[in-house]
């Protein structure tokens, strides 16, 4: 069955305040909507239930990148060719660029958002292990006001939020403290260019001689929405990374992890190639390499 | 396929503007109708092609406010005032585009299905980088599948097109007192 467009209302307000004050007046009747990647993919396959929607794109507040000593606020709405063309981002904040570029195609990212990414909460979210490592910040407006959370806090179970109905994801905050760190991104997908991931880890980590004084982890695909891995991170925290060492993070990884099995791929393999990409995380700290 | 429902006007739709290929249009059609739907049925450009659907295969693909867009994932409402290009506006004065030029010479084309995303996702790479390296091409391409040419005579035809602009197709390419001239 092919969508119909007269059954589906579509409004743009032009502005947050209006967004905002149509969300109020009817909570969770309105589904907002910024570049269309995934509903209007549901709508042509006659799978949209949302029967009223209200556009974002085109209203510039929620597009803005702006800066302070500080942070770094991308507004929900800002695209993934805006993020890969932002000289902060490249330069602080390269493995969002990275996974930028790795967002479908050229004409993907120019429509897909920031903002849409994480509200669809894809457990594959391709920004998501790039923003859990950079320890990004979220936020929240509504017509009663602002609210922030962690972004590890922002997913609380399979596409589901802790956005209220009456909610906007506004920005999404970084803290502009990596600028020393060492990066890592690895996606493993079926091929390079349009394809979803398999397994994905992120991280930054800072080293004091060899020991390991800070780190973060970020994942997809190994859980039912993307997660820090706080376990593993804690397993690394101030030790110097042995055998021993990168054996106990395996263990803790594979504690920490609740893989899902789908047509992509099974438990098992994403187990074992979450390991391998640990692996492959540490030795580049040890060792130094690309993508390290 | 029709997705537009109801094809009778209804005083409820909006009026959206906007510019294709530099001429003035204005519909009052559904605004969640799709834009490529809006220009194969409510304007007759049937250059745009549909493939998939899903913003997989590239073959809707037009240019919106200068960026590359799937023409079947915009909700033809987000296209009011903007500014948008089609295959039927790549020629100028019925002279050839040269990427369509160096399709012709170089087998771009084969069943054609593909071939205006192909010139549309071109014509954005040249539009941004008129000489581009081939990791270049192939970032620009691969959102645009093709079932026929095994996608190297594409390439060939994309490097051809790149090789052959001189300093000043280049700028003129990517100037948009140009596109809005067409």
């Amino acid at each position: 069955m092919r969508g119909n467009a007269a059954m589906h209302d579509l409004v743009a307000p032009g502005s947050v305040t209006a967004v905002l004050n149509l969300l109020a007046q009817e909570p969770g009747i309105w589904t907002p909507i910024a570049g269309g990647t995934e509903l209007m993919v549901a709508f042509s396959a006659g799978r949209l239930k949302a029967a009223k929607l209200v556009s974002l794109w085109g209203i510039a507040e929620l597009r803005s990148i702006a800066a302070t000593e500080e942070w770094i606020s991308i507004g929900a709405a800002a695209t993934f060719l805006d993020l890969r063309r932002h000289d902060l981002i490249t330069s602080e904040f390269p493995l969002l660029a990275r996974a930028a570029s790795w967002i479908g195609s050229i004409a993907n990212q120019g429509r897909a958002t920031l903002g849409g990414n994480l509200v669809n909460g894809s457990p594959a979210a391709d920004s998501s292990p790039a923003l859990l490592a950079y320890d990004a910040e979220i936020e929240m407006i509504s017509v009663r006001g602002t609210r922030r959370v962690s972004y590890w806090e922002f997913h609380t179970g399979y596409k589901r939020n802790v956005l209220a109905q009456d909610e906007l994801l506004y920005a999404i905050r970084l803290p502009r403290r990596f600028g020393r760190h060492r990066h890592y991104l690895r996606k493993v997908g079926t091929r390079r260019a349009m394809a979803i991931a398999k397994v994905a880890l992120g991280a930054t980590t800072q080293m004091e001689e060899s020991a390991v004084k800070e780190v973060r982890l970020g994942a997809a695909s190994l859980a039912p929405y993307p997660v820090r891995l706080f376990a593993v991170e804690r397993a690394l925290l101030g030790k110097t990374v042995t055998r021993e060492v990168l054996r106990e993070a395996q263990s803790a990884l594979l504690a920490e992890i609740k893989p899902i099995d789908d047509i992509r791929s099974t438990e098992e393999y994403r187990r074992r190639v979450a390991v391998n990409l640990l692996g492959e995380f540490l030795y580049e700290l040890l060792h130094g390499g690309s993508s390290a | 396929m029709n997705t537009n429902g109801d094809n009778r006007r209804n005083a409820a739709w909006p009026a959206i503007h906007f510019t294709v290929n530099g001429e003035s249009r204005t519909v009052q059609v559904p605004p969640m109708k799709r834009l490529l739907d809006v220009l194969r049925e409510d304007l007759r450009l049937t250059g745009t092609k549909e493939g998939c659907g899903e913003g997989e295969c590239g073959s809707c693909s037009v240019r919106m406010n200068g960026e590359l867009v799937n023409s079947c994932l915009v909700p033809v409402l987000q296209a009011d005032g903007a500014d948008i290009q089609t295959v039927e506006g790549l020629s100028l004065k019925g002279e050839l585009h040269p990427l369509q030029q160096a399709f012709l010479q170089h087998g771009g084309a084969q069943c054609g299905i593909c071939t205006p995303g192909m010139l549309m996702a071109g014509a954005q790479l040249l539009a941004h980088t008129p000489h581009p390296g081939t990791g270049e091409i192939r970032e620009a391409l691969a959102g645009n599948l093709c079932r026929c040419t095994g996608f190297m005579h594409i390439f060939e035809s994309m490097s051809a097109a790149a090789d052959g602009l001189n300093e000043e197709q280049a700028k003129e390419r990517g100037s948009k007192e140009t596109h809005d001239a067409r």
